[in-house]
């Protein structure tokens, strides 16, 4: 079965290291030799998705399978979790504090931003326990 | 695709040491049978090499000062940047004067035509409709790495004419009369040779020669030290004058918001936060490979740190603006061609393949130590990896992995040893 699975740890005190599996995958990407855009709708909606996992999940787990077809991406946390996710969606709604809004995130993009750039967005979370996000995007699409 | 190169290797020099493979921003040298080896596919001729090797083994590939004998009219284009190789005594007049008294028959400023760039930048900024944020193309090096590396940021490349282009267009349009005109664009860098060579955006350069500054700079200080009189040929302005420096580009064209970067390392973190979708807010990208800007071009003289210090004092008694603008009617001032990214990270035109491949580099890579010491020629142990999936290389190049199985074998044969059958005794 040709698919690659990528596994990350992230911890959620390491902003320094935040967006690193990101990256990786984003190299990763390129040695498969993926459309431009496929590699910049991936990289732009994993990479929100990690910083989010970072700021408000407080770190997790983040897993990535790529086959020919489809890129999906699932990043796990047992975070606050989100109560009203249809909120969450809405453009410049954000619960982030004032310091993380103050370095630049926490606009109130990121959910939003991925939607915009992936295929597919599914957020299960129940609160006090944690918050699952899984991004697909299609390959076929072009 | 065949690529033309301005960055070579002079064996003789080359001792393999790995200075040159570990800072290379594509990983595109490899070092085998005792010597560094350019992978020409990868190459971005930056000239990060030429800085880094102690030996001096890494060399640009620019034109020769005899090639003036191939021209019956000849003029000198020379970059900013030589503004800030010789000291206060030297006026920008005094060194013109001197590229005359070379054997130019003249000499038009580039940074002239780095104003008419600014002013094209301007004018694209303004546009409603343009991607965020526009990267600067004038660095050729930083150009080629997006094609390399970043191939989704291309469509973010400003698509307008370098200075030099520009300059040389102009001289071709002001001397259109005469036959036989060569136009010698004088470089800090191998990646404008490069450009010549093999140019972005147009099909052809307009410039004939490329040489060094290294390779003129003790001939036009000679020229310089002749008791003639120094003829007012200075034209160009401090805004166009500044492009030699990082931030003056930025200066000229005045973005909203912008961010300047300078040092082909630096530059791959910038454009991977573009990538990442950081930078969407910001309006320019002013991207230099070479430390401190052109200044810090592998083919200068002085210091990039002093040679922007020289050109900052210089700029202090230009005017601000250019005092006799030239007429660009006929003057093509933004790329015709597409620019096409070069896939060279790809490990297979087939899908799967390119997967497998992966899972197998992936599995190399628990093989390996991890210590990214670049012994076995290759920049880090990843690299490795991916060298022995493309066959290129064997897993027994890491000398660690190597120990370990002269070790196992070693003790094999102590054990066969023991078990050895007595020896014939021949008493």
């Amino acid at each position: 079965m040709s698919k690659i699975s990528k596994h990350f740890e992230i911890a959620g005190d390491k902003i320094d290291s935040m967006g690193e599996a990101s990256s990786e995958i984003k190299k990763l990407l390129k040695t498969l030799g993926l459309p431009a855009q496929a590699i910049k709708r991936t990289a732009v909606s994993m990479y929100e998705a990690e910083v989010n996992l970072v700021i408000h999940g407080g770190g997790g787990e983040g897993f990535v399978e790529i086959s020919p077809e489809t890129i999906l991406i699932r990043f796990e946390d047992k975070g606050p979790g989100i109560p009203d996710i249809d909120l969450a969606m809405q453009e410049g709604y954000s619960t982030a504090p004032d310091h993380i809004r103050e370095i630049g995130f926490g606009a109130g993009m990121g959910l939003p931003n991925i939607k915009k750039n992936s295929d597919e967005l599914t957020i299960n979370s129940v609160v006090g326990e944690g918050t699952t996000v899984t991004i697909k995007i299609d390959l076929t699409k072009g | 695709m065949e690529i033309s190169h301005s960055v070579a290797l002079n064996k003789d020099l080359c001792k393999g040491c790995t200075n040159c493979i570990t800072y290379c921003p594509t990983e595109a040298i490899r070092v085998s049978k005792g010597k560094a080896r350019i992978i020409t596919d990868r190459c971005i001729d930056c000239g990060e090499c030429i800085r880094r090797c102690p030996h001096h083994a890494k060399i640009a590939l620019p034109d020769s000062m005899r090639d003036l004998e191939k021209f019956q009219f000849k003029v000198a284009i020379p970059a900013p940047t030589l503004y800030g190789q010789f000291d206060k005594r030297f006026s920008i007049d005094r060194i013109l004067t001197g590229l005359k008294h070379l054997g130019f028959d003249e000499v038009f400023e580039v940074a002239k035509a780095a104003e008419y760039v600014s002013d094209r930048i301007i004018q694209e900024l303004a546009k409603p409709d343009k991607p965020k944020p526009l990267i600067s193309s004038s660095c050729p090096a930083c150009v080629r790495l997006v094609q390399v590396k970043y191939p989704e940021l291309l469509d973010n490349i400003i698509r307008v004419e370098s200075p030099m282009e520009i300059a040389a267009q102009i001289v071709r349009e002001k001397y259109k009369d005469i036959k036989d005109l060569g136009i010698f664009f004088i470089s800090p860098c191998p990646a404008k040779i490069t450009s010549v060579k093999a140019p972005l955006g147009h099909d052809s350069s307009t410039v004939d020669r490329v040489l060094s500054i290294k390779d003129i700079y003790l001939p036009l200080l000679e020229a310089m030290s002749s008791n003639t009189e120094i003829e007012h040929l200075a034209s160009a302005s401090g805004r166009g004058v500044s492009w030699a420096v990082r931030d003056g580009e930025t200066e000229a064209v005045k973005p909203i918001s912008y961010v300047a970067v300078d040092g082909i390392n630096n530059v791959s973190k910038v454009l991977e936060k573009i990538a990442d979708g950081r930078l969407d807010e910001i309006d320019y990208v002013e991207v230099m490979a070479c430390p401190g800007g052109c200044v810090g071009g592998a083919l200068t003289v002085e210091n990039p740190y002093i040679c922007k210090s020289i050109v900052t004092a210089k700029i202090l008694d230009l005017p601000e603006s250019v005092i006799e603008p030239d007429n660009l009617e006929k003057i093509r001032l933004d790329w015709d061609t597409k620019i096409e990214p070069r896939q060279i990270m790809k490990l297979s035109d087939d899908f799967g393949e390119a997967i497998e491949k992966i899972q197998k580099m992936q599995m190399i890579q628990q093989q390996l130590p991890g210590l990214d010491c670049s012994a076995c020629g290759a920049p880090t142990c990843k690299a490795l990896a991916e060298d022995i999936v493309r066959g290129k290389a064997e897993i027994t190049y890491c000398v660690f992995v190597l120990r370990e199985r002269i070790r196992k074998l070693t003790n094999s044969m102590m054990e066969l040893q023991e078990k050895m059958p007595p020896p014939i005794d021949n008493n």
